[in-house]
Formats: structure tokens, sequence, C-alpha cells
């Protein structure tokens, strides 16, 4: 027989009990298993729990692909430019329909309808959008601008789009210098031209997202505020470099940090859109997951690249929950 | 109102009660990645046979779509790993089969069907070697595609005044793809969204380049990725790289075959599929497109196949081998095949049923050696085959020919056949 007060004393405890132990075996209990597949020998159809001789040799090789190492790049570019425009663009969309222009109900509809869809939806549509033959290339032609292109002699403007292999600002000369004795790079360190489409198609979808953010915030930033420092002599622009925006610094934060962890883990969207891309131009480390364990069978190393995108993850997503508590305590 | 909340339930515990029902019944599932224009059709013939003699069983199309399987796999492998698995399941011969299903024990020996139906007579002794292990056949093949044919634009040749014999060596084909050049027109079609596409033409290469002997090397450690005449092959095969479209990276396999048909290129490395493909774009062989052996390939046949297995532990095995039994039919397989644009398994099917094409790809089964590809996962494990279309990838913009030829040595000796 159960001590009654007991039950009631723990009764917190036990309404949590059933998550805490779906959580502990569904999301940690996983975690582990895969940890432990990333240092098995299984890499065919047929299970082998073995552990690997030695132990990080995945680790290793995996690093050494040259195919993860265009994906490790394409993550860093594709991050950089979809946060940056995402950012950009968001907020200003943010502070145009703050400033009470007329039609703003149905601006703020529209700017955030995008974020409905799904990835996979936006993949395709933004397929057909930067299709070489059928999309905005076509443009080019009806706007005239290719005739008056080559009547003055030049080629007619057709850019590749995400099809287009070529890796610009390439670094790999200056890491040489940096790191002389380190790895040789099998790939060129720069901008994949074809992930530019692929991060505006993000952008396009998530810049409603931060828009709505933005709005939040800037609704909060009362009245006083801007009136003070009109009076105390600043124009628009100058009030909102110097005042609004630092301001908004928390949200710019929490939207940074959620903008990022949906760009570490994209997947539908450059799936949909262009695949691996041409040289792997627009590969990322999820669909290098996805063809490792459902279209080669190397579990092993499946779970490897899964786990150093956990470990990317965290390294961003556990310092900013670690400082979201410490500011909540104070 | 509070009814709502349970109607999800109540409409699922319906949907439950139905399948039960069918249950009593007799049934069979297949599943196969034949969902588009001629394959589905082609099925259906061998479906709409099974229907016309067994009417009282429920047979189950389990189609999932994807191109050579890439989407169908991994939910037949979930299923197969979750310990539910369809009756029978469609695969390519050879590595596939074994790597896929024979070692991890999911398929049943088909030995007394064989024995039963007279079928080690009926299909050549290769063709049964390479989907047996210790003497038990785990598959019963419906088609053959070759993979190693240099389609061309008939008309478009004849306008630059070119003619193409029985045969095209190497040379001739780049001294065609030069003078083609002046005329601004790409002699090599491809479409590569797909690598695999540009993978066939690189396999084509290699086996012309190195020979059946050499190539078959490849995959017992005979030969090594890095040997001299692999590099030559390799070279070569960037050689023709030079010379396709340059749209190639922007089409899929068929959206070239219609660039052959319509003459924006010349030549087309490509499997037979693209037959089917011609033909349903309404152009006339022998006419409008022509055919030979990929350059140094004219002695092989670079088999592709398609079959059927019977799961081990099927739900229904006594339908599943009556299905295997009328797939293994005279009459199905030439129905079949003249959909598919592919030639029989069997070797008694009626030859004039078929067209020109397909009866000099007869021709060429009957007096050539079959090898198999690893594009199509016959030749290889598909670890291996995901590694060749990862170096393909890079090769195709890099161009770097002793990383190409390092990356598939080192992947080989990892998969455990290289030297």
């Amino acid at each position: 027989m159960v001590n009654p007060h007991w039950l009631v004393r723990n009764k917190g405890l036990l309404i949590l009990l059933p998550s805490l132990l779906l959580t502990a075996i569904f999301v940690y209990g996983f975690i582990g298993t895969s940890f432990f597949f990333s240092l098995t020998n299984w890499r065919t159809l047929a299970v082998d729990l073995s552990l690997r001789e030695p132990l990080w040799q995945t680790y290793t090789d995996m690093l050494a692909m040259p195919r993860f190492q265009a994906d490790l790049r394409n993550t860093l570019v594709f991050t950089v430019l979809f946060i940056g425009l995402a950012i950009g663009i968001g907020l200003g969309l943010a502070i145009l329909l703050d400033r009470q222009i007329a039609g703003r109900g149905f601006f703020r509809s529209a700017f955030l309808f995008p974020y409905a869809l799904s990835f996979i939806v936006t993949g395709v549509v933004w397929r057909w959008i930067f299709n070489p033959e059928t999309g905005i290339n076509l443009f080019f032609d009806i706007l005239g601008i290719n005739q008056v292109l080559e009547a003055a002699g030049m080629d007619p403007l057709s850019p590749g789009w995400t099809t287009d292999p070529e890796v610009v600002l390439s670094v790999n000369q200056v890491l040489a210098h940096v790191w002389p004795s380190g790895m040789t790079f099998q790939i060129e360190w720069g901008i994949p031209i074809a992930l530019i489409p692929v991060a505006i198609a993000a952008t396009w979808q998530l810049s409603g997202f931060v828009m709505a953010m933005y709005l939040g915030g800037l609704g909060s930033i009362s009245r006083q505020v801007r009136d003070a420092a009109r009076i105390d002599g600043a124009g628009e622009f100058r009030m909102y470099r110097s005042v609004i925006i630092p301001m908004l610094t928390p949200i710019t934060i929490s939207t940074a940090i959620i903008l990022l962890h949906v760009s570490l883990k994209i997947f539908d969207l450059v799936f949909a859109m262009s695949g691996v891309g041409p040289g792997f131009a627009t590969d990322v480390p999820a669909i290098f997951v996805f063809e490792m364990m459902f279209k080669a069978a190397r579990y092993n190393l499946g779970a490897t690249a899964s786990v150093v995108m956990l470990v990317a993850s965290c390294l961003v997503i556990v310092p900013y929950l670690m400082h979201t508590f410490r500011s909540r305590e104070t | 109102m509070r009814i709502y909340r349970f109607l999800p339930i109540l409409l699922l515990a319906a949907c439950q009660g139905t399948d039960d029902q069918t249950d009593t019944d007799k049934q069979v599932e297949i599943f196969t990645w034949w969902t588009s224009g001629s394959e589905a059709a082609a099925l259906e013939t061998v479906l709409d046979a099974y229907r016309a003699t067994y009417p009282e069983v429920d047979l189950i199309n389990a189609s999932v779509a994807g191109g050579g399987g890439s989407a169908a796999r991994p939910i037949l492998q979930t299923r197969l790993l979750g310990g539910n698995p369809p009756d029978s399941w469609q695969t390519h011969h050879g590595s596939e089969l074994m790597e896929y299903y024979v070692t991890p024990d999911y398929v049943a020996s088909l030995k007394d069907l064989y024995d039963a139906e007279g079928w080690y007579e009926l299909f050549s002794p290769s063709l049964v070697d390479m989907i047996s292990r210790d003497g038990e056949p785990y598959l019963v093949v419906l088609n053959l595609h070759r993979s190693n044919t240099l389609w061309y634009n008939k008309p478009l040749l004849a306008e630059h005044g070119i003619v193409i014999e029985d045969s095209l060596s190497l040379d001739e084909l780049l001294g065609i793809a030069e003078s083609l050049q002046l005329a601004n027109i790409p002699a090599m079609c491809m479409g590569d969204t797909g690598i695999w596409a540009t993978g066939i033409m690189f396999e084509n290469t290699l086996v012309g380049t190195i020979g059946p002997e050499r190539y078959l090397g490849l995959w017992d450690g005979t030969t090594s990725f890095t040997d001299a005449d692999v590099m030559q092959a390799i070279e070569n095969y960037g050689r023709l790289l030079d010379h396709q479209n340059k749209d190639h990276a922007a089409l899929s396999w068929d959206q070239a075959a219609k660039k052959l048909g319509d003459g924006d290129c010349a030549f087309y490395s490509m499997g037979d599929w693209v037959y089917g493909e011609l033909i349903q774009n309404g152009l006339e062989e022998n006419v409008d497109f022509g055919w030979v052996a990929h350059p140094g390939s004219d002695g092989t046949f670079l088999l592709v196949t398609d079959g059927f297995t019977l799961a081990k532990n099927a739900p229904n095995p006594t339908e599943t081998l009556d299905m295997l039994r009328i797939m293994g039919d005279r009459v199905v397989q030439e129905d079949f095949n003249l959909l598919k644009g592919s030639i029989c398994a069997r070797t008694d099917c009626d030859r004039s049923r078929f067209g020109p094409y397909l009866q000099w790809s007869m021709d060429k089964y009957a007096e050539g050696v079959a090898v198999p590809t690893v594009i199509h996962g016959s030749a290889a494990p598909p670890g291996f085959q995901q590694a060749l279309n990862d170096a393909l990838t890079n090769f195709v913009v890099r161009r770097d020919h002793q990383a190409f030829a390092e990356s598939l040595a080192r992947e080989a000796h990892a998969a455990g056949f290289g030297q």
C-alpha cells in the first residue's frame, strides 16, 4: 500500500513522469543509440554492431570526404546569406508597416502568408522560377535586355542559377597560408553561386516571420522614447539607427537563433529545389544523412553526420538557453 | 460536442474494420516503383494476366514513384526491418538482390518453382547464375535492358554529311564531335540532374575502353581503379563530357532524350529505356533515330534487369508463387516487354513481335558477354554505388582525374572488393 501522503507530496513528479519517460526514451535514448551506431561497423544492410577500430575512424573518414566538406561550407554560406537577408528584409518590412502606411493590415498578412506554406511547396515553386530554361530567364528576353546586350556585341544574359557549378570568392589561397600544415581541402572554400537562389527562396518564406517578430518588438517601444529622440534632434534615420534598432536587440538575437536552427537542419527546401546540386554546390548535411542512410545503407556514416549536426545545433542553442534561463532568474 | 473529439478514433476503427474483412479473402501484394507512363502500362499487362487467371484474389499494387527505386527502396527497407514485408517486390539482379535481400535473409529460394516450370532451360544459364547464391535462385526476371547503347539523331547527322555504320570507334565519335562543334551543335546529349545519367556514360566508356574481362575484374579486385587503362577510360569520359550540352545540369535524362529527338544534340549514351521515350515522342526507329553500341563495347552487354522476389514469411505464399509463375510466362513477358521497351528474360520469345532495335538487342545479348552495372546496383554494393555517384558529382565539375580514380579505389577497398 502506497502512502497517500507520498503521492500528494510528489504529485508534480507523478504528473510529469509519463512525459519524462517518453522524452528519455524517444529523445535522449535515440540520440544515444545514434551516437553508438556512429561508432560501429554497420555499413551495409546486414546489422553489424561491433565497434570500429580505431573508434573514431568514421568521423575522420567523413571529415576527409569532399562531399562532407562541401556540406559544411554550404551550411556556413547558406546560414550567413539566409539570416542576413531574412533579418534585413524582415526588419525593413516591419519598419515600413510600423510607419502607418496605407493598407497596413493587408500587407501585414500578405508578408506573413509565405510562412504558412511548407518548405517542400516553396522548394518546388522556386525550382520552376529559377529553371534556366523556363524561369525568370525568360524575362531577360521579354524585357528586351538580351536584345540590347546582343546588339552591343555581348553574350545574352542567361544565368544557370541552381545549376551553376561555380564557386566564387574562393579563400583556399588564404587558408593555405593560415594553416599550411592542415589538411588539404578537396573543395573550393567560397560562395557557391547555386546556393544563392536557395537562400533567396528561404528568405522569401521566412522574412514575413521575422517581420512579425519585429512588429511585436516595435509595438512595445513607447511613443515617449520616439518623442524624446526627436526632441533631442534625431532625424528619422538616426532615431532608428541609434534608438529603435538597439532597443530591438533581444528580438534580433531570438530571431537569429530561430533562423539558425532552421538553416542548420534544412532539408526539404533544398531537396525539392536543387537536390545536391552540381558538384555538391547545394548539398547540405541533412541530405547527406538521408542519402547515406537510405540509399547507401551506410548506417554508421549517416549516424555520424547526424551526431555532427546535433553538436552543431547544440553549440548554438545551449548558450542561448543558458543565457535565457540566467536572465530569467535575475 | 464531445463526440467530435473521438471522431478520428472512430474513423480509424472503421477503417480497421474494413481491413479485417478483406483479410479473410485471398490477396497478394506486390511492391514496385513502376508508376509512370510506359512502365505502369507494362506492369498492368502482368497484373491483368494475373487477374484473368485468378479473379478471386485481391491484388494490391503498392507502387511508389521514383526513378530506379530511389524513393521506393527506403520505404521497402523500413517495411522489411519492421517485419511487415510485401509478398513480392521489384529489384535489380546481382549485388542489389544479394546485399539488400539475400544476405539479411529477407527472400525465399525459388528453386522449386524453377524446377517445376523447367525455367533452367528457358532462361540463359548466365542470367540464372546472376540471380542465384549457392545454386538457389531468388528472382524471377521479367526483362533485360541494355545500358551501353549510343543513340543518334539520324537526320541531324545526315544534314552534316555523316553516316554511321554498324560500329563506331571513340576516335570517330570524337572526330564527328569536333566537326559538329564548328556548327555549334553539342555532340553529346546529357541531362544529369539525377547524376546516375552521366554515370551511365561513364560506365559505358569504362567498359568500352578496358573491355569486359578487365571490367569484371574491378568487382573482384583483380583490376584496380588506378590502373593505366582505367585512367585512360576516365580520360576518354572527360573528353566526351567536353562535348555535352551546356544546360546538362538543368535537365533530367528524359529531357535530354527530347533534346536528341529535337536535334539540339547528336548522340546520347544511355540505356535503352530511351528507346521507349523516343517512340513515345513520336519518333520512328531507323528513320528519326539510329543506334550503335557505345564505342568499344560491341561485344559487351551492360545488363540492367528487373525481377521480382518471394518474401521469406510472405503473408500469401501460394498467391505470390502464382504471380511469379505468371511473370515467367512467355506471352506475358512478350506483352510486358513490348510496352517496356526491353527484351524478354526468357530465351524463347517470339522475335517477330519486336521492332528492329529490340531484335538488334536480342542478337547482341545472345552473342555478347553480359556484365553487371554499378549504376543500377548489380555490380557493387549500395555503399559503393553511392560513392561512385558522389565521385561523379565532383568529377563533372572539377575534372580531377587522379582524385576521381583514387576515391574509387579507396571506396572499392572499403566496400571489400577492391585491391
